[in-house]
C-alpha cells in the first residue's frame, strides 16, 4: 500500500509539471495580451507594465522563474488584472468558498444519491423504483445553468424565501441554491450507479444465501451488500469531484458566490495568466490528490485489489 | 451565450466635462442645516420625508481591477473611488464642476500655471488633515514607472510638465510639474494651455492618496481596515467578486450633509440574474437587459431611467489592403451603411431610448450641432434603393453577392445587433456576412492590427466636446482602426483646435465621414438603468453618468 | 460525467464470453435488447429526433437565419408559437424562427455528440489496442501517459484552447473528443490483453502478419461490442458537455446554433415570459439524452448475459 501511494505521488509531480508547461505555452501563444484596452496604451506605459510583471523577459526565463516561485516559495505571483492583489490572495479568498459549497453539495449528492439508489434497488420495479429512476434521470439531464435560474426565479422572486446570491461568509440561506444546483446531476448519477450495482450484488449467491438463512433485509443490505455495491460509486467520485469544481463556474456566475469558478473563467478571458495558471495548478493538484484518495479507499474496501 | 465575456468590455470612460458653467453655482452644498437623528427627518433642500433606512445597493458587472486611485482603470472602479476619495474638484448632478478638496483655483496669464487652494477643514478618515503634499505625492506616484499604472497616460493627457519624460523613465518622478508650495497650495505647471484642465482634476487618477498608509502596508493598503481615505465614505468590507461596502466617513468635511449611510456594490455577472434580484428588492440599481426596456418601463415606470450617455456605437471598416478588397470602394461602404435600418436597431433590438446615428459625434455633445447628412433625411426605403444602386454600380447584386466578415466582441447585445445588421445586408443587398465573436482581449488585437473586414466599435467621450469623437478620424490617431486617411479631414481637425467656433469644421468632417464611410455610425448610447424610485438625487443630467453616493438619499415610499 | 468504467467491466466479461461461444451471442443480444421496452422506445425516439434534425428543415416556413424585423424585440407578444404565422415554435429575441433554429441546433448537438464520441472511440481504441498488444515497456509508458493525462483538469484546458485559438466546430470536436478517449483507451487495453492470447491472433503472429495489420484486422473488430456500448453512453455526455461550453459563450458561431446555445438563451429570457424559447430546445435536449442513456443501458444489459 505504501509503495503504491509513493508511486502514485511520483507520477503526480511530472503530471503537475506537464500541466504547468502546457498551460504556460497555451497562454504564451495566445493572441491578445492582458494589457490591451480599447485605448491602446502609449508604448512607454506598456513597457513599464511589462517590466513590472517580467513580460519583457524571454520565454525560458519566465517559465523558469514561475516554476521556481511556485515550487520554492509557493508563490503564484501577482495578478495581471487585479492590480491590488496576488494570485495567492485570490485563491485564499475564492477557494474556501468553492470548497464549502462544493463539499456540502458533494455530501448531499452522495447521501441522497445512495439512498435513492438503494431504495430503488431493494424495491425493484415498484413505484418507488420508478420514481427514483425518474427523478434521477430528470435531474441528470437538466443542465445546472437551467436549474440555477429556475431556482432563482422560484425562491427569490416568487417566494421571496432566499437571497438571490452573494456569500456573506457562508450563511445557510446563501448555501441552499448553490448546493441544490450543483448537486442534482451528481446525485442522479450516483443514484443510477448505486441502483444497478446494488441490484447486481443482491442477485449474487452469497446475498441469496444470507436471505435464505432468514436474515432481515435491512441487515443483509447494511452488513453484506452495501460494501461491494459501493465500489462502482467510489470510482465515480473522482470524476464527480472534478465536475463539482468545474460546475462552480456556473454557480459563481448565477449566485455571485465569489468562488474560484468565476476567477478562472474571467482570468482565461482577460488573459490574466497568473491567476489562470494558479487555479489550473490548484485544480490539477486536487484532482490528483482526490483520485489517489479514491484509489486508496477502493483498495481498503475491496481486498481483491492488489497494487 | 457570452454570459461572462461581456464583463470584460470596458470602454474607456472618464470624468471630464467642458461645460464651463460657473463653479460657484453649486447649490447642493448647503452647510449644516439639519440633523438626521429621528426617523422622520426631511431632506434639507427638497423637504421630502427621508426613509429610516439610508442604504444604497447597486450591481456591478465585474470586479474592478483596482481601487487604488493611482492604478484604477475602469468606470465601475471610478464609481467606488468617487465615494471613497475626493479630488480637487468634483461634479454636480448636471456635470458642472464644483469645489472638492480645493475651494478654487487661479490661472496664470499664459494659462500654463494653475494654483489650487485647498480648504482648511478637509481631513483623512484617520483625522489627519488633507494637505497639498498628498496630491503632489499621488500624482507623482501615478506617473512613476515603478507603480506602472495603466492609467499613467492620464497624467500625460493632462499636459503636466515633464509627464512624458517621467513615464518613460527619463526623469525622476520628483521632476513632475506639480508642487505643494505649502500645505494649502498646489501649483501645477502645464506644457500647453488646456481650457478643460479644471474638469480633468475630477478624475480618480488625480485623487490624493495617504502616503503614510501606503508606505506602511504596500499593495495591501487598499484592504478594508488598512485603507485611509478622504471622501464621504470609508471602505468597510471588500470581498472580491462578491461585494464592496462603504460607510459614512465621520471625518469628512461635509459629513453633516451626507444622507446615505452605507453604499454596497454587488458583483453580479449575469444581467438577468441582477434584474431578478432587483425585482426581489435586493438591489436599488441595475442595468436594463438589452431589448427589455419597453416591457420593464411599462411595468415599473417609477423604477427605470434612460438618459443620453456620451458614447457612440459604430462599425469600423478596414480600408487597408489587409481587408476585403471590395470594401476599398467607397460606394460599397456607403451602400452597407445605407442598408442599415437604424430605426429597427434602436426601436426593436435595443429599445431603450438610444438614438439612430448618422454622424459619429453623439447628438447630445455640448456645443455640437448635428450636421445635415443626406442619408439622415431619407426614408429607409429610399436608402435601400440607393444602396442597391450603389452596390450594382460597384458590380455586386443578389446573383453576384458580396461576402464580408464581421467581428464583434462577445456580448449578447453586440450579438443581437450583428445578427440584425447582417440580415439587413442580406435582405436588401444580398450580402453574405460571416459573423464571428471574439473575446475582448483577442478582439482588440485583431481590430488593432487591421486583421478584420468589418468590426464592431464603440467610443465614449473623454470630455464633452465633439473633438473627442472626431479626432479618431485623424489619419495618425492610434484609435483609427479603419486607417482612414483623408488629408482634408486632418486639416479640418487641425484647424478646429484653434478656431473660435469649430462647428463648421466638425460639420465638414462629419460630411466627409458620411461620404467616405470609414465607419458606419449605428446609434448613440443612452444609459438605461433600473433605479429604485425611492432613491433620489441621481445625476440624471450628468452626460458621463458620474454619480456620488453623498448626493443620493432615500425617501419614504408610498 | 463519463460512462462509468466499472459498469463497463460486466460488458467486457460478456464480450469475452461471446468470443468463446462464437457469433451467436450477437443474435442473443439482439433478442435481449428487443425485450427491453424502454430501450426500444428510446431507439425509436432517437430515430425521430434524427429524422427531425435531418429533414425537419423541409417543413420550416422560414430560414433559420432570417430575421423578421417586425418581430425583433417583440417576441414576447408577437413571437408566440403558432401555425398561422408559420413559426411553429415561436421566434427568438432577434425575430428568428425558433423551429428552424431548433432543427439546426438538434443537428449540431447530435453531430457534436456523435463526432466527439467517434474521436474518443477511435483514438482510445487504437491507443489501447496498441498498448495492450505490444505490452511490456511500451504498454507501461503508454498507460503512464494516460494516468498523467487523466489528472489534468481538461475542462479548464478546453476553455483555454477555445479562448486562445478561437472557436470553431472543429476545435470543439477535437477538444471534446480528446478529453474522453482516456477511459476508452484503458478499457480497450484490458480487452486486448485477453484477445491477444487467442489462437487466431497467435496464428497471425506466427505467419508473420504485420503487427499493425493484426491490430486493425484481428484485435479491433473484437473490441466492437464494448466500443458500441461505450460510444452510445458517451454521446449524451458529449452533448451535455457542449451545452456547458455554449453556456460559457464558447460554442458554435452565429447564425449557427446548438441545443445548448438555444437553452442558454432561453434560460436567460425565461423571466420575460418567452417560455417557448427554453421549452422547445430543452424538450429535444432531454429526449435525446434520455434516449441515448436508455439505449446505452439496454445495449449493455443485452451484451451482459447475467440475468437481472
Amino acid at each position: 500500500m505504501f509503495s503504491f501511494v509513493a508511486r502514485r505521488l511520483a507520477v503526480a509531480i511530472p503530471t503537475l509539471l506537464i500541466l504547468v508547461v502546457l498551460s504556460f505555452i497555451l497562454m504564451y501563444a495566445a493572441p491578445g495580451g492582458p494589457f490591451n484596452s480599447e485605448r491602446p496604451l502609449p508604448p512607454e506605459v506598456l513597457a513599464n507594465i511589462e517590466a513590472k510583471y517580467g513580460l519583457d523577459q524571454p520565454f525560458w526565463k519566465r517559465i523558469y522563474d514561475y516554476i521556481v516561485g511556485v515550487v520554492l516559495h509557493f508563490d503564484f505571483g501577482p495578478s495581471f488584472k487585479f492590480k491590488d492583489r496576488s494570485v495567492n490572495d485570490i485563491i485564499a479568498q475564492g477557494f474556501p468558498v468553492t470548497l464549502t459549497y462544493g463539499s456540502i453539495a458533494f455530501l448531499v449528492a452522495i447521501v441522497v444519491g445512495v439512498s435513492l439508489g438503494v431504495a430503488a434497488a431493494v424495491k425493484q420495479n415498484s413505484w418507488l423504483d420508478y420514481l427514483a429512476v425518474g427523478i434521477s434521470i430528470g435531474a441528470q439531464v437538466l443542465p445546472n445553468f437551467v436549474m440555477a435560474p429556475i431556482l432563482l426565479l422560484t425562491f427569490t422572486l416568487w417566494l421571496g424565501w432566499l437571497p438571490g446570491g452573494g456569500w456573506n461568509g457562508g450563511q445557510w440561506e446563501h448555501l441552499v441554491m448553490p448546493v441544490i444546483a450543483l448537486s442534482t446531476s451528481y446525485m442522479a448519477s450516483i443514484a443510477r450507479i448505486t441502483r444497478s450495482s446494488m441490484l447486481e450484488v443482491l442477485n449474487t449467491n452469497f446475498i441469496r444465501t444470507a436471505q435464505a438463512k432468514g436474515l432481515s433485509m435491512r441487515r443483509v443490505i447494511w452488513k453484506h451488500a452495501m460494501k461491494p455495491a459501493m465500489l462502482p460509486v467510489l470510482s465515480y467520485l473522482g470524476p464527480a469531484f472534478v465536475g463539482m469544481i468545474t460546475g462552480s463556474v456556473v454557480i459563481d456566475s448565477f449566485f455571485s458566490t465569489g468562488g474560484i469558478g468565476t476567477f478562472f473563467v474571467n482570468s482565461a478571458f482577460t488573459r490574466d495568466y497568473s491567476v489562470m495558471m494558479g487555479i489550473t495548478i490548484l485544480v490539477g493538484s486536487l484532482t490528483i490528490l482526490f483520485n489517489l484518495l479514491v484509489d486508496v479507499l477502493y483498495a481498503w474496501i475491496d481486498p481483491k485489489i492488489r497494487y | 451565450m457570452g454570459r461572462f465575456n461581456g464583463a470584460f468590455e470596458r470602454e474607456k470612460f472618464m470624468t471630464l466635462k467642458t461645460t464651463l458653467k460657473a463653479t460657484t453655482a453649486a447649490v447642493l452644498f448647503l452647510s449644516g442645516t439639519a440633523a438626521f437623528a429621528d426617523s422622520h427627518a426631511t431632506h434639507p433642500v427638497t423637504g421630502e420625508t427621508l426613509a429610516t433606512d439610508q442604504t444604497f445597493t447597486y450591481r456591478d458587472l465585474d470586479e474592478s481591477p483596482s481601487i487604488d486611485p493611482g492604478k484604477a482603470e475602469d468606470a465601475a472602479g471610478g464609481d467606488i473611488l468617487r465615494d471613497l476619495f475626493e479630488g480637487l474638484m468634483a461634479q454636480d448632478g448636471d456635470g458642472n464642476i464644483v469645489p472638492g478638496v480645493a475651494t478654487g483655483y487661479e490661472v496664470s496669464d499664459d494659462k500654463l500655471t494653475y494654483t489650487f487652494t485647498l480648504r482648511d477643514n478637509a481631513k483623512w478618515s484617520n483625522g489627519e488633515p488633507v494637505v497639498a503634499g498628498d496630491f503632489e505625492y499621488a500624482w507623482k506616484r501615478a506617473a512613476s514607472p515603478e507603480l506602472a499604472s495603466p492609467y499613467s497616460w492620464y497624467i500625460e493627457l493632462m499636459s503636466i510638465e515633464n509627464a512624458s519624460a517621467v513615464i518613460a523613465g527619463e526623469m525622476e518622478p520628483s521632476e513632475l510639474g506639480v508642487t505643494a508650495t505649502d500645505d494649502k497650495t498646489l501649483v501645477v505647471k502645464l506644457t500647453q494651455p488646456l481650457p478643460y484642465f479644471p474638469q480633468m482634476v475630477v478624475h480618480y487618477t488625480t485623487f490624493p492618496v495617504p502616503r503614510a498608509t501606503i508606505e506602511e502596508f504596500g499593495d495591501d493598503w487598499t484592504k478594508p481596515g488598512n485603507m485611509v481615505s478622504n471622501g464621504a465614505y470609508i471602505l468597510t468590507e471588500h470581498v472580491p467578486q462578491e461585494k464592496l461596502v462603504r460607510e459614512r466617513n465621520v471625518n469628512y468635511w461635509d459629513n453633516e450633509n451626507t444622507i446615505i449611510e452605507k453604499t454596497t456594490s454587488l458583483v453580479i455577472n449575469d444581467e438577468n440574474v441582477a434584474l431578478t434580484r432587483f425585482l426581489a428588492g435586493e438591489l436599488d440599481r441595475t442595468e436594463v437587459p438589452s431589448g427589455q426596456f419597453p416591457a420593464l418601463a411599462a411595468e415599473y415606470p417609477d423604477d427605470i431611467m434612460s438618459v443620453p450617455n456620451a458614447c457612440s456605437y459604430y462599425y469600423t471598416v478596414n480600408m487597408t489592403d489587409t481587408g476585403n478588397p471590395a470594401l476599398q470602394d467607397a460606394n460599397v461602404r456607403q451602400a452597407l451603411s445605407m442598408a442599415v435600418d437604424r430605426d429597427v436597431i434602436v426601436e426593436n433590438v435595443l429599445a431603450g431610448g438610444q438614438k439612430p446615428a448618422y454622424t459619429f459625434t453623439h447628438w447630445a455633445t455640448a456645443g455640437f450641432e448635428t450636421p445635415d447628412i443626406p442619408m439622415a433625411s431619407m426614408t429607409q426605403a429610399e436608402r435601400n434603393a440607393k444602396a442597391v444602386e450603389m452596390m450594382e454600380a460597384a458590380g455586386y447584386n443578389k446573383d453576384n453577392p458580396l461576402s464580408v466578415d464581421l467581428i464583434y466582441n462577445t456580448s449578447d447585445a453586440h450579438k443581437g445587433i450583428a445578427i440584425a445588421i447582417s440580415q439587413m445586408w442580406k435582405q436588401t443587398l444580398g450580402v453574405e456576412t460571416q459573423l464571428s465573436n471574439e473575446e475582448w482581449q483577442v478582439f482588440l488585437e485583431t481590430r488593432g492590427n487591421q486583421d478584420y473586414q468589418v468590426a464592431r466599435a464603440g467610443w465614449c467621450a473623454d470630455y464633452n466636446e465633439a473633438s473627442t469623437f472626431l479626432d479618431l478620424m485623424q489619419s495618425e490617431s492610434g484609435y483609427n482602426d479603419a486607417k482612414y486617411n483623408n488629408p482634408e479631414v486632418d486639416a479640418l481637425l487641425a484647424h478646429a483646435k484653434t478656431a473660435d467656433n469649430p462647428q463648421a469644421d466638425y460639420t465638414a468632417v462629419e460630411q466627409f465621414i458620411a461620404q467616405d464611410t470609414p465607419i458606419i455610425p449605428i446609434y448613440h448610447y443612452s444609459a438605461d438603468k433600473m433605479l429604485r424610485g425611492t432613491v433620489k438625487g441621481w445625476a440624471y443630467d450628468n452626460f458621463q453618468q458620474n454619480w456620488y453616493s453623498k448626493d443620493l438619499y432615500r425617501v419614504v415610499g408610498e | 460525467m463519463l460512462p462509468n468504467p466499472v459498469e463497463m467491466d460486466s460488458v467486457v466479461d460478456a464480450i469475452e464470453l461471446s468470443q468463446v461461444k462464437g457469433r451467436s451471442l450477437w443474435a442473443d443480444a439482439r433478442t435481449r435488447f428487443m425485450r427491453n421496452k424502454a430501450a426500444v422506445v428510446s431507439l425509436i425516439l432517437l430515430a425521430f429526433v434524427a429524422l427531425f434534425a435531418l429533414f425537419g428543415g423541409y417543413l420550416a416556413e422560414w430560414e433559420r437565419d432570417f430575421v423578421d424585423f417586425s418581430l425583433t424585440g417583440r417576441n414576447a407578444h408577437l413571437g408566440v408559437p403558432s401555425f398561422e404565422t408559420g413559426h411553429f415554435f415561436g421566434t427568438d429575441n432577434n425575430g428568428r424562427d425558433l423551429y428552424a433554429r431548433v432543427v439546426q441546433g438538434t443537428g449540431i448537438s447530435l453531430m457534436v455528440g456523435i463526432v466527439g464520441a467517434m474521436v474518443a472511440v477511435v483514438v482510445g481504441t487504437l491507443y489501447g489496442a496498441t498498448a495492450g498488444y505490444f505490452g511490456g515497456r511500451l504498454d507501461g509508458i503508454m498507460m503512464r501517459i494516460v494516468d498523467v493525462l487523466m489528472s489534468i483538469p481538461f475542462m479548464f484546458v478546453l476553455i483555454l484552447m477555445l479562448v486562445i485559438f478561437g472557436r470553431s466546430i472543429l476545435m470543439l470536436f477535437l477538444g471534446i473528443g480528446l478529453i474522453s478517449w482516456l477511459d476508452m483507451a484503458r478499457i480497450a487495453r484490458g480487452q486486448t490483453l485477453t484477445i491477444k492470447n487467442k489462437e487466431f491472433v497467435e496464428v497471425a503472429v506466427a505467419t508473420g502478419v504485420h503487427p499493425i495489420k493484426i491490430i486493425l484486422r484481428h484485435i479491433v473488430p473484437n473490441l466492437l461490442g464494448i466500443v458500441i456500448v461505450y460510444a452510445t453512453l458517451l454521446v449524451p455526455n458529449m452533448i451535455i458537455f457542449e451545452s456547458f461550453i455554449s453556456f460559457l459563450g464558447l460554442g458554435v458561431q452565429e447564425p449557427n446554433t446548438s441545443l445548448g446555445a438555444l437553452i442558454n438563451e432561453g434560460a436567460g429570457t425565461m423571466q420575460y415570459g418567452t417560455l417557448w424559447q427554453i421549452a422547445f430546445p430543452l424538450f429535444f435536449f432531454v429526449v435525446t439524452i434520455f434516449a441515448f442513456f436508455f439505449v446505452g443501458d439496454g445495449l449493455r444489459d443485452a451484451l451482459d448475459p447475467k440475468d437481472r
